[in-house]
């Protein structure tokens, strides 16, 4: 758990590595400090997003001490792709490993304050309410940047499955 | 009132995490009976939802747990140094 959301932040497996240790390290020092307000996986992703924030503000320089001023008040094209054709794709489609592939490599490319929700609502199954507060935002933010997450991501994934779907899986058996 | 599918689009998210209210939630439901693209747009949705939750998706590094326990056991016995009388309670 920790190191997925280390590696939302990080964007680099050894750093989130690291960061892992350090922040379960982190959390057994503490132990007697957590009061059991919040459940013990949000008090753990919180410290490992202390963690990860640290490590990029340090890897940033103190000039560029600005991670978390990010906002999603920039507007962009959140709406999703058209299609008429994954529908009837079989769920075993989806166990390829090429789409695997694709999701993870989507998901890194996703701007940071959207992975970031993404990893910890979708990838590590907190609640609207334990990502807003392991993240310190609201869970307004966090519905919003879940919802353009889940676009962009479909949006991105769309073109890739038209692609490699096989021929046969057409609406009526048709080839597409 | 009836939506349309640009409506329908921007509460996906929440319809698949039944956080829409009642009344939405039948509005959307009779939009995607006749709809097929809010229909696939919303399945394919889905299903990346369900890749993303598949533990083989988003997988730790090869060796990643043993590491982590070696650290642990290792902070765990630096503890023990730190403060012997611990194990006598």
């Amino acid at each position: 758990m920790a190191y997925l959301t280390l590696f939302s932040i990080v964007k680099n497996e050894t750093d989130a590595e690291d960061g892992a240790q350090e922040a379960i390290i982190n959390a057994y020092r503490h132990l007697a400090s957590f009061r059991g307000d919040a459940k013990f996986s949000t008090w753990l992703t919180t410290i490992a997003i202390n963690e990860g924030r640290k490590r990029l503000r340090k890897a940033k320089g103190a000039a560029e001490d600005s991670i978390e001023e990010e906002t999603e008040a920039h507007e962009g094209d959140y709406t999703p792709a058209p299609l008429t054709d994954w529908r009837e794709i079989p769920l075993e489609a989806l166990e390829r490993k090429e789409l695997g592939e694709a999701l993870r490599l989507a998901v890194a490319e996703l701007p940071d304050i959207y992975r970031q929700v993404f990893t910890l609502r979708d990838i590590e199954g907190l609640n609207i309410e334990e990502t807003a507060q392991a993240l310190g935002i609201n869970t307004g933010a966090v519905k919003v940047r879940l919802h353009r997450a889940r676009m962009m991501l479909q949006k991105r994934l769309v073109p890739y499955l038209k692609t490699t779907v096989p021929a046969r899986r057409g609406f009526f058996g048709r080839a597409l | 009132m009836k939506l349309d599918c640009k409506h329908v689009w921007e509460h996906i998210s929440d319809y698949i995490d039944k956080t829409v209210d009642a009344k939405l939630r039948e509005e959307i439901e009779l939009h995607l009976e006749h709809c097929e693209i809010c229909s696939a747009i919303l399945d394919s949705t889905r299903n990346i939802l369900v890749l993303t939750a598949d533990d083989r998706t988003f997988e730790l590094p090869v060796g990643y747990s043993k590491r982590l326990h070696e650290r642990l056991k290792e902070e765990i016995e630096k503890s023990k140094l730190e403060r012997p009388g611990d194990d006598a309670k």
